[in-house]
């Protein structure tokens, strides 16, 4: 994106949060330790996704986006797997969470 | 592990339409703003790193422990690492030569190790001003200076600074005089780049840690001048 | 073995990637521009192969490449004297004719 137009830079800042702070280690675990990925492919994930991810995703959600796209692509997790977990932790969250709107 | 990969066809293994039923960046339903920091909330994306690191585990590939040791291990990086660093060079120009010359066994000297990352130092000088950026995506040195912050990763630093990098450093505040050079550094690859302020000026005599104090991270960013700015800066105003 | 020395000019190839899925690690900006080698960086894995997770396949030199912001921007505003540096990978540079020792 170098060189193309934009607003001033807003300096605005927030601290890591938990869940992106695993985010990021579960890259670094990925890539450095098990080298099950590569940076490349969390780049090239990332590019993959649609043109209005920079807008509509923060960073680490990109990111966890692009790390789970490459786990099913190498066939390290199925679609059913991950299908089955997000709505067994979704169903958790939502028994534990209090009325809301 | 996951057995070679490189024998992966170049194209239609890589289209993602398997798993279009679990990414939904459009989905109005999970739209939500910008920056949001309430680990209270369960978001879409929130619930996919949940469950991915759950599967990871059950398979036996990672260990909660290794990923709780990543995330300390990253929190131990921080700029205050990158201030000891060139308040070193400051005051010994030993130090500053074999900073420049060799980062990684400098820097190991002060105990502190850059693990995997290939450091060019970028040495400020009367002449020459840097400045760091990522165009393709968001490289920084972080086995120095830990996680970046958010606008080294937005949209307009990224296009705008390695176009009209006065404009920019501007509203960080920098003015660099026109006989100055100023030096963008696009962190495209395989390089990571440390900024070494120039030492200010009216500081002789200071203790190495009094000096460390006035570096910021942003200075070591190159998007201000050490003692302006940063986490570390002096209460001079 | 490195095919260029430091100070010699290139210039960085104009293709454009085939369709995706593909991966580009030259930045849009610098395509067809000229610059000088500021320094050879050694060698590394290609990340265009990289990218598809193929770790074993012949490594590329990589450069740093300096460019003067008026050769990039025909519009930059600031001095002559400012500059920009990529790290650009052997198999995107192309030498330029008559430039450089044989």
């Amino acid at each position: 994106m170098g060189g193309l137009a934009g607003g001033e830079v807003n300096r605005d800042e927030h601290d890591y949060a938990l869940w992106e702070k695993r985010v990021d280690a579960m890259m670094m675990l990925l890539t450095n330790k098990l080298q099950i990925m590569t940076v490349d492919q969390l780049r090239k994930g990332i590019e993959a996704l649609p043109p209005d991810a920079y807008e509509n995703m923060t960073y680490y959600e990109r990111w966890i986006a692009s790390v789970t796209n490459t786990l099913l692509d190498e066939g390290v997790i199925t679609a059913d797997e991950l299908a089955s977990k997000m709505a067994a932790i979704e169903a958790q969250a939502q028994a534990h969470a209090p009325e809301a709107g | 592990m996951s057995g070679p990969s490189d024998t992966h066809d170049h194209g239609h293994h890589h289209d993602h339409h398997h798993d279009h039923d679990h990414m939904h960046p459009y989905d109005p339903d999970h739209h939500h703003p910008h920056r949001e920091d309430q680990d209270d909330t369960m978001t879409y994306y929130k619930v996919m790193e949940s469950a991915v690191r759950e599967l990871l585990i059950e398979k036996g590939l990672i260990t909660p422990e290794q990923v709780h040791r990543q995330i300390e291990h990253m929190d131990s990086r921080t700029p205050a690492n990158g201030a000891r660093i060139v308040a070193r060079a400051w005051v010994d120009p030993d130090f500053k030569k074999r900073l420049i010359e060799t980062p990684k066994e400098a820097i190991a000297e002060i105990g502190h190790d850059i693990g995997p990352m290939h450091l060019i130092v970028l040495e400020n000088t009367p002449e020459v001003h840097n400045v760091v950026v990522c165009t393709l995506c968001s490289c920084y040195p972080r086995w120095i200076l830990g996680l970046p912050p958010d606008w080294y990763k937005s949209r307009a630093y990224r296009s705008r600074v390695v176009r009209e990098p006065r404009t920019v450093l501007r509203e960080f505040g920098t003015e660099i005089a026109d006989n100055r050079e100023v030096l963008v550094h696009d962190s495209t690859a395989d390089m990571r780049y440390f900024v070494l302020p120039m030492r200010p000026e009216g500081t002789e005599g200071m203790s190495e840690e009094d000096l460390a104090a006035m570096v910021g991270r942003d200075a070591m960013i190159g998007v201000v001048e050490a003692g302006a700015g940063g986490t570390g800066q002096l209460a001079a105003e | 073995m490195a095919r260029y020395s430091v100070g010699d000019k290139v210039r960085v190839r104009a293709v454009f990637p085939p369709t995706p899925p593909t991966h580009v690690r030259t930045p849009h900006y610098i395509r067809g521009c000229v610059g000088t080698i500021e320094r050879i960086c050694g060698e590394f894995g290609n990340p265009e192969e990289l990218a598809f997770g193929r770790r074993y396949g012949p490594r590329s030199t990589l450069y740093r490449v300096r460019f003067r912001q008026v050769d990039v921007w025909p519009d930059y505003d600031g001095p002559a004297a400012d500059h920009v540096e990529i790290e650009i990978y052997e198999f995107w540079l192309e030498p330029v004719e008559g430039e450089n020792a044989a």
